[in-house]
């Protein structure tokens, strides 16, 4: 028998100065194979023209689909309405802009945070594009392509409470790119470098170990065993900045 | 001109480390210490005598061949520091202001998560024991000389300690099995490669020790109060191991 589906959109656009933020709650007949993507698209055609969410792959890859489910962080795209109760709430991911009701900015919060991490490869050298590139394990390599997974969904941040609390915290999605710079051969930083970026409150020492990251990661990367590798590798640092200046002296 | 002088500056500070590192070794230590310590309050469940001959042991009595109580008031000034210094670094994590507890009980409320409602624990229990444990603490340094069976007893139930032992057990036992927890999850000493099977087994490992220690830590509470109820005519008595007591005359 199919149900009726109960929803409550968060409803907002800060940019209309007559909107306040409110719940709307509609009604839909849910249909077999039905995801949170397609709900909110009958709304949209239906009853709510003006809802404002995105979506662009509809297949869990582009990350732009994240909002609050229910409570907790998820992609409404992989999100099948039958794994949810009848009366679903939705809210846009709390730590980002707001744009209009479910429709967050994660681009530029990711944008700063990439400039701010430096979250690219730092090569020792111009490449010669006529020499072939030096060789990766298969073993390292799929290491690195498991980190690179990562969609910058912003899901972390949303079930993050150390993030929550302190905007300036750089979250699961920062430090797994340290990490999966800090694996990849050809990137030519070391752990000096790296304590710059993440040894301090906001970085890894920052973490709490609360493990909504590992626990809520629509793409499920080993998020736990990423933030400990880390931090081990940044107190290591941190322990050689004192006998370094003790040598110095 | 001649060039100036220069010295180079630190890139970036070590202290965040440190008082990382700090914070887990300090809240390890502290842990580890309370399992022991219960271990050796229980032993009032095996008989009188064996409290006596720990609460001796602890003063020397066995080396030196007579109690040396300060013994035991040094050593507790040692954990009272070291309570302090954990005190002071777990402060850095508590939530600050009326937004950073709004969002932190917002999140937790919201997304329904064990570990985030864990750490909320952690604050609680944490925050309780500040003004609990420093009672226990300073009559433990002041006044060594007055643990015993008769002696703790007494304080037990004469001197109304109970409640405050009773608290304090459950803040201690549930604060240090969360914080072992958490320990282990931050610095990746899982019983299993796979995070998910290692956490399962850490936490079943967590409840299954808190549970032991709350039993036994029960147990020894209402050893120690059945003994102070009966004992309470003669308050302030102490206590003398069995095999010095004089035999009663005939």
């Amino acid at each position: 028998m199919s149900r009726t589906l109960s929803i409550s959109i968060f409803r907002h656009n800060p940019r209309d100065p007559a909107s306040a933020p409110r719940m709307e709650t509609h009604e839909l007949a849910e249909a077999p194979g039905m995801t949170l993507f397609i709900a909110l698209n009958r709304l949209r055609e239906s009853v709510a023209p003006d809802l404002s969410f995105d979506f662009v792959c509809r297949a869990g890859v582009c990350g732009s689909c994240a909002m609050v489910i229910n409570g907790r962080p998820g992609l409404a795209c992989r999100t099948l309405t039958a794994a949810l109760p009848e009366r679903i709430s939705l809210h846009p991911l709390p730590g980002f802009a707001l744009i209009a009701d479910l429709s967050v900015d994660t681009g530029t919060w990711m944008r700063e945070l990439a400039e701010r991490l430096e979250t690219w490869v730092h090569l020792a050298a111009e490449p010669d594009l006529d020499l072939l590139e030096a060789p990766l394990s298969p073993g390292l390599a799929e290491e690195i392509h498991e980190l690179d997974r990562c969609i910058e969904c912003g899901c972390c941040i949303a079930a993050c409470g150390t993030a929550q609390m302190r905007p300036g915290f750089v979250g699961a999605v920062g430090l797994n790119k340290i990490a999966r710079f800090r694996l990849d051969p050809a990137d030519s930083r070391d752990d000096a470098d790296h304590y710059e970026l993440i040894g301090n409150d906001q970085g890894i020492f920052g973490c709490m170990s609360l493990m909504g990251c590992e626990d809520l990661c629509p793409k499920e990367l080993p998020l736990q065993a990423q933030l400990a590798w880390l931090r081990r590798g940044m107190a290591r640092q941190g322990l050689r900045g004192i006998f370094d200046k003790k040598d110095k002296k | 001109m001649p060039a100036p002088a220069t010295h180079a500056l630190p890139r970036v500070s070590h202290w965040p480390a440190m008082l990382d590192l700090a914070q887990s070794l300090s809240g390890l230590l502290l842990a580890l210490f309370m399992w022991f310590h219960m271990c050796f309050v229980s032993a009032i469940l095996l008989s009188e005598d064996a409290a006596w001959i720990v609460a001796r042991f602890f003063e020397g009595y066995f080396v030196f061949g007579r109690a040396l109580p300060w013994l035991v008031s040094v050593f507790v000034a040692l954990i009272s520091s070291l309570l302090a210094v954990h005190a002071l670094l777990a402060l850095r994590k508590f939530p600050a202001d009326w937004a950073q507890y709004r969002a932190i009980a917002a999140h937790s409320d919201r997304t329904r998560h064990g570990d985030t409602l864990l750490w909320l624990v952690q604050v609680a229990t944490g925050f309780a024991m500040f003004f609990l444990a420093p009672v226990h603490l300073y009559t433990m340094m002041t006044r060594p000389e007055l643990i015993g069976p008769f002696e703790s007893a007494d304080r037990v139930w004469s001197g109304f300690y109970w409640p405050l032992y009773l608290i304090l057990l459950f803040m201690v036992e549930i604060h240090g099995g969360v914080g072992l927890y958490r320990l282990a999850l931050k610095w990746g000493w899982l019983p299993a490669r796979n995070t998910r099977d290692g956490r399962r087994r850490l936490a079943l490992a967590k409840w299954a020790l808190t549970a032991f220690f709350l039993i036994l830590g029960l147990a020894s509470l209402g050893a120690y109060m059945k003994l102070g109820h009966s004992h309470a005519p003669l308050a302030g008595e102490p206590y003398v191991p069995s095999w010095l007591r004089a035999e009663p005359a005939r």
